[in-house]
């Protein structure tokens, strides 16, 4: 298929519609809303169901409804939004139901503002709701990364049964850029016997029961520690990074998402100087590629990570934890949604060899 | 020998964990039956609440969701929209329902969302322990009402089943109690009804049910009964409030 100009959350929609995503629940919120709106009209299209929910709890709830009902569905919201959902992600999470979340992160605390962020990493990274779970986090840096993901976040979502979160800022969503989206083909869907489709005494399919509820301590405990036995089967088989002119580099930029994306053109900049740096930037969130960060800060040649995010200083926890002291890590950003030009990220690094 | 009475395949044949005197054994089987008798047990799922009936997916021998405190109506919602063809009831108490789960309720009728929503109205917060519901009578005595429910500070008891009824979206809203013989079999009879609206395809369907909590209102099982008829029923008038 030929490239086409297509606005992020546009193309987004699109591509989880040729992912067999069939149902989307979700509630009006800045900056995301194309979303929904495509989706209002691409899915009748196609014999799915869109609905305006009434709040961002009975969208996810919807969710839980749809997924558990077997069919590929999706909600998607920005950070405010999101943080209403997490009942729901924990749910469902925890009834083992695969559903795909998106979040176009604006600037938070509270209501914040409508501007592209990173301020939810520890939200969508740390668990979000309460209890003790995981979601897989994948974080596009382009609106052709992010297309490409959308089939494998269903594909996971099925496999593992558990909620998967695209965790992009603003500027992904509202941003246009070329894509070429993948040919719809005849997607196989996975069996799902769980799921509620009927129940027949006697019948093949067994009786099913979606719930979050375990009130016996053991059979609790056997249900986290089933999902974690999975969790680590995740962990092995899912971590997702880009080392980018890392071998050899002096100085080591940690990002994710669009940030990236201006660590390349700071990387450049420093290499016209003469100053090899390189880029580490995790594309899964959860499970987060520590191994590939604490290789490349382990190199002989590194002096130092700079951890850039547009938030207060959250994926740079993890960078450090995976960095184990080896190397030193400075961390750049700010909430509030400033995002870093190349020049200023060349500029620290300048300053950091400067001493 | 003949068979008088049999047990409904439906209820799954389990211990019931509910209070002696509790309305909720009694209601079970009524819906129960009503799935047997309208014959759609291989295509009719449930959802169990947060509160009493949270274990309801135990007793039910059909597909089972249990959901968040209050979301019921939006879990519903979803498994109606990829199942059109199949029929689906929520199981909600007064906490649930009229309390944080009011969005939900409210904007599946307004939506005409094709599903059964059964409602247990017996005035009081019964798993957490007794606590005052908005649906707890003025004067009521609870754990969060000591002195008794006190309209001035908390409100009067909301009525559903009239709110509910004003909405354009609901097909058939009835309120019917447990707590004499006729009034069972008006009730079993409102329950079939309101799955029989589901499967016309009409819009929403709620059954409001008053119903006996001798352990939380602090009564004989007996004197609960006796207790609906005198304070509750002149409060929450029994009848049909919408059928289309």
């Amino acid at each position: 298929m030929a490239k086409k100009l297509m606005k992020g959350c546009e193309a987004i929609a699109e591509a989880a519609i040729q992912a067999g995503c069939r149902y989307f629940f979700g509630y009006p919120i800045t900056p995301q809303n194309d979303i929904p709106e495509y989706m209002s009209l691409r899915l009748p299209q196609v014999g799915g169901c869109f609905l305006q929910a009434e709040s961002e709890l009975a969208a996810i709830n919807m969710v839980y409804g749809a997924g558990g009902a077997g069919a590929r569905v999706m909600t998607s919201s920005s950070s405010p939004g999101i943080s209403l959902k997490q009942e729901g992600i924990s749910t469902i999470a925890a009834a083992e139901i695969p559903c795909v979340v998106v979040n176009m992160m604006r600037g938070g605390p509270g209501l914040g503002n409508i501007q592209a962020s990173q301020g939810d990493y520890f939200q969508a990274v740390k668990g979000g709701g309460h209890g003790d779970y995981h979601a897989i986090v994948y974080a596009p840096a382009s609106i052709q990364e992010t297309v490409d993901m959308m089939q494998k976040a269903f594909d996971k979502a099925d496999e593992y049964r558990t909620p998967v979160i695209i965790l992009a800022d603003g500027l992904i969503g509202q941003m246009m850029e070329p894509v070429e989206l993948k040919e719809a083909k005849d997607l196989q869907l996975p069996e799902k016997p769980w799921a509620a489709t009927g129940y027949t005494p006697g019948g093949k399919k067994p009786r099913s029961v979606l719930n979050s509820l375990y009130i016996e301590t053991e059979d609790l405990d056997e249900l986290v520690d089933r999902l974690f036995e999975r969790y680590a089967v995740i962990e092995k088989n899912e971590k997702m990074v880009e080392c980018y002119n890392t071998e050899g580099a002096e100085y080591i930029l940690c990002a994710y998402g669009t940030v990236a994306r201006i660590c390349k053109a700071a990387i450049r900049i420093l290499g016209e100087q003469g100053i090899k740096c390189g880029l580490v930037r995790p594309i899964t969130l959860w499970p987060f590629p520590s191994e590939a960060v604490h290789e490349a800060l382990a190199q002989e040649s590194v002096k130092e990570a700079l951890t850039v995010e547009v938030s207060a200083g959250q994926l740079v926890e993890d960078i450090r934890l995976a960095a184990n002291g080896i190397k030193p890590v400075q961390f750049m950003g700010k909430a509030g949604s400033r995002i870093p030009s190349a020049e200023e990220i060349a500029e620290r690094i300048l300053e950091m060899k400067r001493g | 020998m003949s068979t008088v009475i049999k047990k409904t395949p439906v209820l799954r044949d389990v211990h019931l964990h509910y209070c002696p005197g509790c309305g909720h054994g009694i209601v079970h089987r009524m819906v129960s039956e009503v799935i047997e008798e309208l014959g759609i047990q291989g295509k009719c799922a449930g959802v169990a609440p947060v509160g009493c009936a949270v274990f309801a997916y135990n007793y039910f021998e059909i597909d089972m969701y249990e959901a968040a405190h209050g979301r019921a109506p939006a879990v519903a919602t979803g498994f109606k929209r990829v199942h059109p063809d199949h029929y689906i009831f929520t199981y909600q108490g007064d906490g649930d329902l009229a309390s944080i789960g009011t969005a939900e309720i409210v904007h599946a009728a307004h939506r005409g969302e094709k599903i059964t929503t059964i409602f247990i109205n017996n005035a009081i917060y019964g798993m957490t322990g007794g606590q005052m519901a908005p649906t707890t009578l003025v004067g009521q005595k609870t754990t969060t009402s000591p002195l008794g429910r006190d309209k001035d500070h908390c409100g009067e008891p909301i009525r559903m089943a009239e709110m509910l009824s004003t909405i354009n979206g609901s097909a058939f809203i009835a309120r019917t109690a447990l707590n004499t013989t006729p009034n069972l079999i008006k009730t079993k009879a409102a329950i079939k009804k309101a799955f029989e609206t589901q499967m016309a395809g009409k819009g929403f369907s709620m059954v409001e049910i008053l119903s006996p909590c001798p352990t939380n209102w602090g009564k004989a099982p007996a004197e609960s009964m006796e207790w609906i008829g005198e304070a509750m029923i002149p409060y929450y008038p029994l009848g049909t409030f919408k059928e289309v």
